[in-house]
């Protein structure tokens, strides 16, 4: 089914392409067009500004008055949640497309730049890739800090490896083929044969990699900001919250249940949406 | 992950295991090196150093000086770098600048915890992955399979804190069950340890157990495809017969090596159970050593992560070749 559906979507289909997919990717694609929206639309749609103390009450339970009840100043919850999943997805967005168009990057030239290129590049990449990739974060954060732009180059940095050895793979056995032979044969240059060659036949693997990539990076970056490494005060990603409420715990408070049932729901709706994507072909 | 190519029988089967094992090593060894080399690099990068740290902001340049000489932080970088390997492989990572005191000695108080925790973390999902992938490559495609594959990838994804969080409402706020915090008090039984510990073990199994069995499945299940397979179906052989008897033989190096890659992922994961649940080991020493720049305890902790992180795909590999009848009987 998606093999039909995918040229569909190409020119111009999206929504037969939609229908298509099984009932666990639909929930999926509507679980990250949701968030996507949320990111994009947020603090527009928010009832109130984001720190405003707007009930004397903490840790309020949800009610008509706060859909999602108040946080342990009395901020409103849905205010703050809507809010941070601009951080959440914006930054996370942005590291994986980073940390994918690097890695790609380095991958076709690795491919087309010759042996020693190749050798030196995949050793420096195997050697980051045995390192666990959240404790590489955690020795980046120590040396860089948390800005928001550092916090986005860690978590772009801290994928590369990944991306950059799926790409390698694809780009060395694609080099090998025939048409692509041809191409050097005829005299093209070897960042024309890159782009022009290699290139547009891995894209689908790698859009693939990359909802994967965009996954761990919501997780390692919420992760950072629950331990207090990520996203700074007075900004708040979900993982901020997440942790800046913890002291509710005890009552089940729904400022810390909310924030992180909402990076659940984006990890997981992507995650059933790359399945449902790419599961066909691999099975 | 072994070559198949250079697996053809050889001569000796023993002697050429033995070969590729120690191959296998030294490449791990070489691989821990380089590894040594970007952690160093990457927490020295920085201009301010552990002196100006130390003394803060007001600190005259000569007392910054002083101090810097006494941690040999003047000497060029490849000198120190050279000197912390020489410190870590003699077991002697440098001081901690926070605690005060030997690093080692800060590790070796934190890295029973942190084993104890792994241990039971692996004891309890290895088992469970192993039942579970196995189950749904045996019925593919059944109800049960796609229901076990839904579940396994939305569990793949959650966040430790989400997971904990719920436990933590589940069975201390609702049901009063067990404790939030898992302390572990050094006269403390059994018994009352393993009731600390339950939660934090179960908030990683969830993760690590989810990853394991889908890797177990992808591995039986293209098992499941080769010809002998077939050929002990055509004999009459049942399902659990197949599997047990000629697939499972064929598929322990792969799924060895998907345990050690989930296992692995313990490692991170740890790192926010520790926090979540206040357990005194070894990743929430090293995100206080962040939070606090405490460079030689980071670079030290890093370092015990990244070894055993090594150590487990070693350990795979090893395995993997061990278990390869080609490479076993020559």
């Amino acid at each position: 089914m998606t093999d039909a559906a995918a040229p569909l979507a190409r020119t111009g289909a999206p929504l037969a392409w939609a229908r298509s997919l099984p009932l666990t990717g639909k929930l999926g694609l509507a679980l990250v067009l949701l968030w996507l929206a949320v990111a994009a639309l947020g603090p527009a749609l928010a009832p109130h500004a984001v720190g405003a103390f707007v009930s004397p009450e903490v840790f309020a339970r949800p009610g008509a008055a706060h859909w999602l009840g108040t946080d342990y100043l009395g901020r409103d919850v849905l205010s703050r949640l809507l809010s941070g999943a601009r951080y959440t997805v914006g930054l996370a967005l942005a590291a994986a497309l980073l940390a994918s168009g690097t890695g790609t990057a380095l991958a076709l030239l690795a491919a087309v730049g010759g042996r020693w290129l190749d050798e030196g590049l995949s050793r420096l990449m195997d050697t980051l890739i045995s390192i666990p990739s959240k404790i590489f974060a955690l020795v980046l954060v120590a040396a860089f800090g948390s800005s928001l732009p550092l916090l986005l180059l860690v978590a772009a940095v801290t994928y590369v490896p990944g991306a950059y050895r799926i790409a390698r793979s694809m780009a060395v056995g694609l080099y090998q083929m025939d048409y692509v032979q041809v191409a050097r044969a005829r005299g093209e240059g070897r960042l024309y044969v890159a782009r022009a060659e290699i290139l547009p036949n891995m894209v689908g693997p790698l859009l693939a990699d990359f909802g994967l990539r965009f996954v761990f990076i919501v997780l390692l970056l919420s992760g950072l900001s629950f331990l207090g490494l990520g996203v700074q005060p007075p900004d708040a990603d979900l993982g901020s919250l997440v942790r800046e409420n913890i002291s509710g715990l005890p009552e089940g408070a729904s400022a810390i249940l909310a924030p992180a049932l909402a990076i659940a729901s984006l990890t997981v709706g992507a995650n059933l949406l790359i399945d449902a994507v790419s599961g066909k072909g691999r099975r | 992950m072994a070559g198949t190519a250079d697996m053809a029988a050889g001569t000796g089967g023993a002697a050429t295991a033995l070969r590729l094992v120690l191959k296998r090593l030294g490449a791990g060894l070489v691989t821990m090196l380089l590894v040594s080399a970007v952690v160093f690099t990457v927490s020295s990068l920085l201009p301010g150093d552990a002196a100006q740290e130390t003394l803060g902001q007001s600190a005259t340049p000569e007392a910054v000086a002083a101090l810097r000489q006494q941690y040999g932080l003047d000497r060029p970088a490849p000198e120190r770098y050279l000197r912390w390997l020489g410190g870590l492989a003699a077991g002697d990572p440098g001081r901690s600048l926070v605690a005060n005191m030997p690093v080692a000695e800060v590790i070796a108080g934190r890295l029973p915890n942190s084993l104890l925790l792994a241990g039971l973390t692996a004891a309890v999902s290895v088992p469970l992955a192993l039942l579970v992938g196995i189950l749904s490559a045996m019925r593919q495609d059944s109800r049960l399979d796609r229901g076990l594959n839904i579940a396994t990838l939305a569990m793949v994804a959650l966040p430790e804190f989400l997971v904990a969080t719920l436990a933590v409402l589940a069975f201390s706020v609702e049901l009063r069950l067990l404790p939030s915090i898992a302390m572990v008090k050094a006269g403390a039984g059994w018994g009352e340890t393993l009731r600390s510990l339950a939660m934090p073990v179960m908030t990683l199994s969830v993760v690590v157990v989810a990853q394991m069995a889908r890797m177990t499945r992808a591995a039986v299940i293209a098992q499941l495809g080769q010809p002998y397979v077939e050929m002990a179906r055509l004999k009459g052989l049942g399902p659990a017969r197949v599997v047990f008897a000629h697939v499972l033989p064929n598929a322990v190096g792969p799924i060895v090596n998907a345990m050690a890659l989930s296992l692995s992922y313990l490692l991170g994961g740890a790192i926010i159970v520790e926090t979540i649940f206040n357990y005194p080991g070894l990743a929430s020493l090293m995100v206080n050593a962040v939070a606090s720049r405490d460079m030689p305890l980071l670079q030290a902790c890093a370092m015990v992560f990244c070894g055993a992180y090594l150590l487990l795909v070693l350990a795979a590999d090893v395995v993997a070749i061990l278990a390869n009848p080609r490479i076993r009987q020559g």
